[in-house]
């Protein structure tokens, strides 16, 4: 099967400031692909470069078999983009926004606005259709600008941020209607700092730090072979970290220190919890989290720092 | 350095965005014809009936005759540039219409070719309004007016185009003082429309031949009251070659601007 985006040595660079470092990856047909990183990552400037907005400094890039550098145009017309920011029309109501993008990609009118009345109905925002931009709540708009890049059917769906800023049922609302898109067979790149949010959407993710994809698989495979099934969060004093590792040295666990916790990873298959737990009680501790891993400590484990900056 | 100065790669899109900028324009074009039409007209009325009381016939003319043709010119003027300057200002940074365009078939220059022909469009809108109050004052006769259109069309689409430039370096919404305070107004009174300027000194008159608005109000006088001379070919050179460079340098500035 061809990818529908392959890259090559995709690098950015802004005067000094090396935004993407040479990263590879391949995007295919079904894929729900995410990329997962903090904050100046690099995540937007790759998705930027997706759709042509931005030039690659240097690299290969082809999407959908087509070079973005000669086809741009052609990319475009099968591409839907919601941006990290709202970039709605404001002088225009919710459907007049649809309509006249609609016109962008010369979809005629009579379908533009079959596409439009689907669209408002998939996203829930009849009621609003004749509502100005800046009446909308933040969960609105964000559906709007969502609404507003499938008015093309498009083939790839670019999502930089979906979701970031949204309360929990706004949030919910959006991944399913991206999870429904999934049958009618649109690819979706994503970016998120949220685990849960890649977890929920993504059958691949990315882990992107400072311009470099650091690792790559799905999810689960990641977390199992570079993290462990489950995780021990143990808040005690560093001084006690010797005693602890003695205590526990028979069982051959990975463990890591992070601020103020120490980090037991439990591999798939043991029951260990409940043996450790028996173990470290008798170790003065302020708290004990026993839990399923996350992509969240794959990040910890692979960069040293958290994910989401609180 | 070069990439500046080549002819972009427009296409025939720029139209939907000329379409976009339409469609919202329409919604409120009435307040948008107030702000537009309101200043030229009371220039007119007060500095033609009120001033020209007390002056006498000036070139051969009434004070209202010899104003009437530069206030429809100046009125495209200004529209066509507040246009591509606030308009297109707001547009691009505030409201990200254009990072929303170019996500789509359209490419940079479609888009900023698409809001300076409608800059021009709303130099057409005030000039044309202009023209006709400037008739129901029964100031026109002669049938080189005819011409007048056609010299609204040009003079829209140089300053659109020059304005646009301006808007490719600005930072901040202050920042367009500097080119409506230093250069369209002083534009406005040194370019013949409200005095003639063969009788200033003379570094005035050399001041007033850099400005490209001069030769439009010359030619504007020579339409109207029919006296056509070379100044009509020669002047509408001296607009159009301006107005197709600019046009070409503010889409490649526009674009080194917002691609990055
Ligand atoms: N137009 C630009 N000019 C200069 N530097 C830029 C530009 N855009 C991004 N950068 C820099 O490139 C780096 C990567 O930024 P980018 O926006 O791609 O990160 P991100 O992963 O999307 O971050 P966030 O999660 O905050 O959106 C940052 O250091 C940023 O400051
Ligand atoms: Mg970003």
């Amino acid at each position: 099967m061809q990818p529908i985006i392959l890259a090559k040595n995709l690098t950015k660079r802004f005067g000094e400031l090396t935004a993407v470092d040479s990263i590879d990856f391949t995007i295919h047909e079904q894929d729900y692909f995410g990329f997962l990183g903090p904050n100046g990552a690099g995540k937007t400037s790759t998705i930027r470069m997706l759709y042509g907005f931005s030039p690659m400094t240097a690299g290969q890039l082809k999407i959908l078999g087509l070079d973005i550098r000669t086809a741009a145009r052609r990319i475009k017309e099968q591409i839907g983009v919601v941006s990290q920011e709202n970039n709605l029309d404001t002088d225009l109501t919710v459907l007049e926004n649809l309509l006249v993008y609609a016109r962008y990609f010369d979809i005629p009118r009579q379908e533009a606005r079959r596409r439009a009345g689907d669209l408002m109905a998939f996203m829930q925002l009849q009621a609003k259709e004749k509502s100005r931009v800046e009446q909308l709540s933040g969960g609105m708009k964000r559906r709007l600008v969502l609404a507003r890049a499938l008015i093309n059917k498009p083939k790839i769906l670019l999502l930089d941020e979906p979701t970031t800023g949204l309360d929990p049922q706004a949030r919910h609302l959006i991944w399913q209607r991206l999870r429904s898109l999934k049958s009618g067979g649109t690819a979706m790149i994503l970016t998120t700092h949220y685990m849960e949010e890649a977890a929920q959407l993504c059958n691949r993710v990315a882990v992107m730090d400072a311009g470099r994809i650091i690792a790559t698989g799905t999810p689960q495979e990641m977390i199992r072979e570079r993290v462990g099934a489950e995780v021990l969060e143990l808040r005690i004093t560093p001084e006690l970290d010797a005693q602890v590792l003695r205590t526990i040295a028979d069982l051959d666990l990975e463990t890591e220190r992070y601020g103020d916790t120490l980090y037991l990873y439990l591999p798939e298959g043991h029951a260990l919890a409940k043996v450790l737990t028996d173990r470290l009680m008798g170790i003065n501790h302020s708290e004990m989290i026993h839990r399923q891993a996350t992509l969240e400590d794959l990040f910890l484990r692979l960069t040293g720092r958290e994910l989401v900056e609180t | 350095m070069n990439d500046i100065f080549r002819i972009p790669s427009v296409s025939w899109r720029c139209l939907r965005v000329w379409q976009r900028d339409r469609d919202a324009y329409m919604k409120f074009f009435k307040l948008s014809l107030l702000g537009n039409l309101g200043d030229p007209i009371l220039y007119l009325v007060a500095m033609g009936y009120g001033l020209g009381r007390f002056l006498n016939q000036m070139e051969g003319m009434s004070y209202l005759e010899f104003i009437a043709p530069g206030l429809v010119i100046s009125s495209s003027m200004f529209a066509a540039s507040f246009e591509c300057t606030y308009g297109s200002f707001l547009r691009m940074i505030y409201m990200k219409t254009y990072d929303a365009i170019i996500a789509t078939p359209l490419s940079i220059e479609d888009v900023v070719a698409g809001d300076i022909l409608w800059g021009t469009t709303k130099g057409m809108i005030s000039g044309t309004i202009m023209f006709a109050v400037v008739g129901a004052f029964g100031l026109i006769d002669s049938f080189w007016a005819v011409g007048i259109p056609l010299l609204i069309v040009l003079v829209s689409f140089l300053f659109a185009s020059l304005s646009m430039a301006a808007t490719s370096f600005v930072k901040t919404f202050e920042a367009f003082n500097y080119y409506i305070t230093l250069f369209l107004t002083p534009m406005f009174f040194f370019s013949g429309v409200f005095f003639p300027l063969n009788r200033l000194p003379d570094w005035v008159s050399v001041f007033s031949k850099l400005l490209p608005l001069t030769y439009a109000v010359e030619i504007s006088r020579a339409l109207i009251y029919g006296k056509p001379s070379w100044i009509v070919p020669v002047g509408s050179a001296l607009l159009l070659a301006p107005a197709l460079f600019f046009f070409c340098v503010s889409v490649n500035l526009m674009k080194r601007r917002v691609i990055q």
